[in-house]
């Protein structure tokens, strides 16, 4: 066993890991942040994503021991310091992007990571830009909606 | 997935020392080996991680061409690339998904050599060089068949070096559960003729379309490749496609590459 320090949602924490654990065991069994789910756990589904260093990354599928001093951001730390609903957190709400909530942590954690990349994204670069994150309930359209009302650009009401 | 020991090493030199113990194996963006490790087809002692060497990491354009670190993640190509090799640059934005990209490797995807994975299409028409801590080999010796390649055991590649083609450009068919190409063509004109790859179709990797070169060569337009058709017998076969259907897809999304180009 070897511990692992990093600066989880701008706290310090240590965890002890073997080699092979991946960063989501070290968040969910660690950590007890259980808010980062897994979903597949083959790579494919991006419920698990998170950032690191800034970038959205699968965290089953990269190990903690990789990841020694890094900064990481969870669903954890997407709402605002009152407690409140984060505005994508708030937009998923208000335009029901989500219905049994499993995928909904790694879909906030990509939104975020596209509007911190491209502001004001089009319907088609948000589509694109979720082609890693499954959902087995919404068909997408107000997970799509949503990110397009977080960015501040206007939605057509059901 | 089995218990291992990881290292960091910081130069290349400590990371080829480090793989020299048999058990010992290299990981990048780990995109392809931890999925691989889960299912117990990897059971390596011991993990020599590549990502804190910084000698394998960056994009530099240099006499000889475009370099490209073992260790840059496709996310850094599709940026860092689109100034000197946009057809390269776009290749590696559509590999899988962000997420994949901000991890997965050009190193890590050739060592794989997947026989659908979008860069041996890539280093083959583009006739690149694999440069490893211990030599350089040009790119028609390097894919030897689904899964092999000319590495030795505990050789690393440490870049990969692109000639900068006149015009080029990448067509790939996503496979749409995986998005790796169901059938991707690279098509790329030099000075001194035009060089066709093919990914995803065949079952001994990516290859070059040589009758599709002769054409092009003689006459770099869409019209040239009419009729020409690449037999079926070696094709992938699998539940997303028949390999008749990807011996077809093969002209398709040559076509698409010409017209792109
Ligand atoms: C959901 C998903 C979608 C994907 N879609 C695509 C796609 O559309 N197109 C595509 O091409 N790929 C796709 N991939 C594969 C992806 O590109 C991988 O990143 C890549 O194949 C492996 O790179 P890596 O850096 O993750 O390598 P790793 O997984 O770390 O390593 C892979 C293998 O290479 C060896 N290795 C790694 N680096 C070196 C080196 N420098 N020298 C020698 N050996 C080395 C390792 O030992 C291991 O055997 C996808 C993957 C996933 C999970
Ligand atoms: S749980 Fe990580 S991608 Fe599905
Ligand atoms: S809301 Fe159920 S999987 Fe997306």
């Amino acid at each position: 066993m070897k511990t692992v320090t990093m600066r989880v949602n701008g706290k310090l924490v240590s965890a002890p890991t073997e080699g092979r654990t991946l960063l989501v065991e070290y968040l969910r069994e660690g950590l007890r942040l259980t808010g980062t789910h897994v979903g597949c756990d083959t790579s494919q589904c991006g419920a698990c994503v998170v950032h690191v260093n800034g970038l959205a990354v699968k965290s089953c599928t990269i190990f903690a021991q990789e990841l020694e001093g890094a900064e990481v951001l969870t669903i954890e730390g997407m709402a605002n310091s009152d407690g409140s609903l984060g505005v994508i957190q708030q937009a998923f709400q208000d335009y029901h992007g989500l219905q049994c909530g499993f995928c909904t942590p790694g879909m906030v954690m990509s939104a975020a990571a596209l509007l911190a990349e491209n502001p004001t994204p089009s319907e088609a670069e948000v589509r694109q830009y979720l082609e890693g994150n499954l959902c087995r309930c919404t068909g997408y359209h107000n997970i799509v909606k949503a990110i397009l009302a977080a960015s501040g650009q206007a939605v057509a009401a059901e | 997935m089995y218990d291992f020991e990881l290292q960091k090493p910081t130069s290349v030199a400590e990371a080829v020392a480090a793989l020299a113990d048999g058990s010992a194996q290299a990981l990048a963006g780990g995109q392809t080996l931890i999925p691989t490790m889960k299912q117990r087809l990897a059971d390596p002692g011991t993990l020599v991680s590549l990502m804190a060497i910084p000698a394998l990491q960056g994009v530099a354009m240099t006499s000889s061409g475009l370099s490209i670190g073992a260790t840059t993640t496709h996310a850094v190509v599709a940026l860092s690339a689109l100034a000197h090799y946009p057809a390269l640059a776009a290749l590696a934005g559509q590999i899988g998904d962000p997420a994949v990209r901000n991890r997965g490797t050009i190193g890590g995807s050739i060592a794989n050599n997947d026989p659908s994975a979008c860069y041996p299409a890539a280093i083959l028409a583009s006739n690149a060089v694999i440069v490893t801590n211990a030599r350089e080999i040009a790119a028609d010796d390097y894919f030897q068949g689904m899964f092999a390649t000319a590495l030795e055991e505990g050789e690393i590649v440490t870049a990969v070096r692109f000639p900068i083609p006149l015009q080029a450009a990448y067509v790939k068919f996503p496979q749409p559960a995986s998005r790796f190409a169901l059938v991707g063509a690279f098509v790329a004109r030099f000075e001194d003729g035009v060089r066709v790859a093919v990914t995803g179709a065949s079952n001994n990797g990516a290859f070059r379309w040589n009758a599709a070169e002769t054409a092009l060569s003689a006459d770099f337009i869409v019209q040239a490749l009419a009729g020409l058709v690449l037999p079926a017998d070696d094709m992938i076969a699998d539940l997303h496609g028949s390999a008749e259907y990807r011996a077809h897809l093969c002209a398709v999304m040559l076509k698409r590459a010409v017209l792109a180009a």
